[in-house]
């Protein structure tokens, strides 16, 4: 038995795409302080889930709803569910030349401050801000001036999207595949990122292949996802017979079911 | 698509500019004949060197063709359908700005150009024109102490008939293309800039281009003079009321730099751009051209082209003087059925002469946005060197860009760099932008802005933030 309320409360989610059915019944809740980890084959319907959740315009909710904070938000746009404090970290984040990276973080911030009735912060109160969150992701505030994600390598795009996080101080925050294409030192530095900011009163779910940031991060519960639904859900030991038995050996699991 | 629907409504237009300022006019009779000439000649007291002028153009008017080489769509103008002088009533004699009608300082007022003593701008010196007259110039006792004269063409003609004669159709001659030469025919009025020599020009000068009656046309002539070692920076805005009618406008503007002078020239065009059905809007058919004439002169174009139905614009540059300099930074908005066809020519003449272009079209809606421009490097430009970047931006996928750089070298000893981009707006940016708690049409803006920044960057400090604020309006709507 659970005391609290869950932050994100996912009820048997059907969506499509061009009418290609994607997710097939997904369920999920998240209490507060909970670190759940979603493992699953390429195409199985992970990173569309996390897009889902956060209002991706591409897909077409058909039946079941997302519950935030205790509210229906299927309807809603993605800034609003981002203003109320549903953080997406993108696999592949964006470039957006000409948008100075500066003005994005203040702007996002902005939004996020007003929508929690909080003052919104000029451009020097926010610099200060911003300087202190940077020792959070080990970033250089050179970045800062350069336009969004444009040129980062890999890892620089990543460590961007945890000082997003760090800033926006989200309710829940669904990571996609945040570990991809780093190194291992970039890793760790993402990791005690992630962990810096979560804190128990957030939810977050790591989206990932690899047993290698749940080593950083252990998760409360592990799901594994195959197309498009929740086929099992373990402990953190879940991840580990995975990494020692591949996938194959969840496809037993949809047999059981 | 979700997104197809959101665009279009942000896309959609709100032009708060639309008011008609209810005042008496003196309009003439229709029509373009040599009476019409000789009476507007006649209104103005012009000397007989200008009449002879004007009636020289028409006549060569009369023989030419008006163009058809941009492919733009719109339906025949008829040149005997349109009121060649209209001017407000007011007293005769204008001796302070306390004389001129309440209603016409009001108007400027509403635009955010206010006149009066009390009021007026206090780092810029304004002229203001109101269909074809000048009604009032600011600082004017001001800059007149630095040997400034800032006045209206009209104005010029009578106090200052040494340089009009001297200049005037020196830079653009009469024959120089079909709307030119109909503006040389019955040009009504329009600023008058002289910078003596070694002067900096104490404060931005401007001019305020207002077409208040529907039934004429609008034909402005502006000429800049900056003598050796001076400079000076030009402002220029317009707009208009929302007319269901289609206004011509064709304006010329001749600028003239003598050794190590400077001049810069920025405008945000705004007019009437017609409404969503492409009813509507001005016919802008613009002749800018400025002569380097002096060594180390540098003339520099920067615009911001929002309104009008259908632009047709190159401020250019010839590069005669030795080392002299030409600049052209552009931003084109198109929106709905808009078509803008917008460039610049660089031709250089002397030796180690240099140009740069920037231009960012970025067309929404069903508009149709060109970039079209000539570099041409003349036999004697030894060691000249042009840069040009063309981009563009689409919003939507209804409209077009295009890019026609046109480029001709006699000079071996001379380089020619051209960089071309086009880039659409994506589902993926705006949904990256949105998940970060950024509202629809301030991401679409915010990447707009950004887009044009190194042109933006060229503009005077107000205007800058003034384009900023325009774009944001044009892109505004109501969103889903």
């Amino acid at each position: 038995m659970k005391e609290s309320e869950p932050i994100l409360k996912v009820n048997n989610l059907f969506a499509s795409t061009d009418d290609l059915p994607i997710l097939k019944g997904v369920s999920i809740n998240v209490y507060p302080g909970e670190i759940h980890a979603i493992m699953g084959r390429n195409g199985c319907g992970k990173s569309t889930f996390s897009k889902i959740i956060a209002g991706h315009p591409s897909y077409n909710i058909t039946e079941g709803e997302i519950n935030f904070l205790g509210t229906n938000v299927t309807s809603l746009e993605p800034e609003e569910r981002a203003q109320a404090g549903i953080f997406l970290g993108f696999q592949y984040p964006i470039e957006i030349p000409g948008v100075s990276n500066l003005e994005f973080l203040r702007v996002s911030t902005n939004a996020r401050r007003k929508f929690l009735k909080k003052e919104e912060l000029d451009t020097f109160d926010f610099e200060d801000l911003v300087k202190e969150k940077l020792e959070i992701v080990k970033m250089d505030s050179a970045f800062l001036s350069r336009s969004v994600n444009q040129g980062f390598s890999g890892g620089e795009k990543k460590r961007n999207e945890i000082l997003q996080m760090a800033l926006l101080e989200p309710k829940i925050a669904i990571l996609d595949e945040t570990d991809s294409g780093l190194d291992i030192d970039a890793l760790r530095i993402v990791a005690s990122g992630i962990k810096k900011i979560s804190n128990n009163k957030m939810g977050i779910i790591l989206i990932t292949h690899y047993q290698r940031l749940l080593d950083e991060i252990k998760p409360d519960y592990v799901h594994v996802m195959s197309d498009g639904q929740i086929i099992k859900t373990g402990g953190s030991d879940l991840a580990l017979e995975l990494e020692k038995n591949g996938y194959e050996w969840t496809d037993n699991f949809v047999k059981e079911k | 698509m979700v997104n197809e629907n959101l665009v279009k409504n942000v896309v959609k237009e709100t032009y708060k500019y639309g008011f008609v300022t209810d005042i008496e006019t003196e309009k003439i009779s229709k029509g373009l004949n040599e009476d019409i000439i000789r009476l507007i000649s006649t209104k103005k007291e012009e000397p007989e060197y200008l009449l002879n002028f004007r009636l020289n153009a028409f006549k060569k008017w009369q023989q030419m063709k008006e163009p058809n080489w941009a492919e733009l769509g719109y339906d025949a103008i008829n040149y005997q359908d349109i009121i060649y002088y209209s001017a407000p009533k007011q007293k005769e004699k204008i001796s302070s700005l306390d004389e001129v009608d309440p209603k016409l300082l009001e108007t400027f007022d509403k635009l955010g150009i206010p006149l009066t003593e009390q009021k007026k701008l206090t780092n810029v010196a304004v002229d203001a024109v109101f269909d074809s007259v000048s009604i009032a110039t600011t600082f004017r006792e001001e800059l007149a102490q630095h040997g400034v004269i800032f006045c209206s063409i009209s104005e010029a003609v009578k106090n200052h008939s040494d340089l009009i004669e001297k200049y005037l159709g020196s830079v653009v001659p009469v024959t120089d293309n079909y709307f030119a030469a109909l503006n040389s025919a019955v040009f009504s009025d329009g600023s008058f800039v002289y910078i003596p020599k070694g002067v900096k020009c104490p404060m931005d000068l401007s001019s305020y281009f207002r077409i208040n009656s529907g039934d004429s046309g609008q034909f402005e002539r502006t000429l800049i003079i900056a003598e050796e070692s001076s400079s000076v920076s030009y402002l220029e805005g317009c707009t208009a009321p929302m007319f269901d009618t289609n206004t011509l406008h064709a304006a010329v503007v001749e600028l003239i730099a003598l050794d190590d002078a400077s001049i810069k020239y920025s405008t945000v065009q705004n007019w009437y751009a017609g409404n969503e059905e492409g009813v509507g809007g001005i016919f802008n058919f613009v002749t800018k051209r400025g002569k380097c004439l002096g060594k180390r002169s540098k003339i520099s174009w920067s615009q911001v082209e929002t309104g009008s139905a259908i632009t047709w614009k190159y401020p250019s540059c010839l590069l005669l003087g030795e080392e002299s300099i030409g600049e052209f930074y552009s931003v084109a908005l198109t929106n709905n059925l808009q078509q803008a066809d917008t460039g610049t020519k660089m031709i250089h003449i002397g030796p180690k002469t240099k140009s740069t272009i920037v231009s960012k079209g970025i067309s929404a809606g069903n508009s149709k946005n060109s970039y079209r421009g000539l570099v041409r490097m003349g036999t004697k430009a030894i060691g000249a060197k042009n840069y040009s970047q063309c981009d563009s931006m689409l919003i939507g996928d209804q409209a077009s860009a295009n890019t026609f750089p046109y480029i001709t070298s006699q000079q071996q000893n001379s380089e020619i760099e051209h960089e071309a981009s086009t880039c659409r707006i994506s589902e993926d940016q705006l949904f990256y932008l949105q998940s970060r708690g950024i509202e629809f049409e301030e991401a679409i803006s915010m990447m707009v802005s950004g887009f044009c920044r190194d042109v933006f960057n060229q503009l005077p400090m107000e205007f800058a933030a003034e384009a900023d604020k325009l774009l944001a309006l044009k892109l505004e709507g109501s969103v889903g």
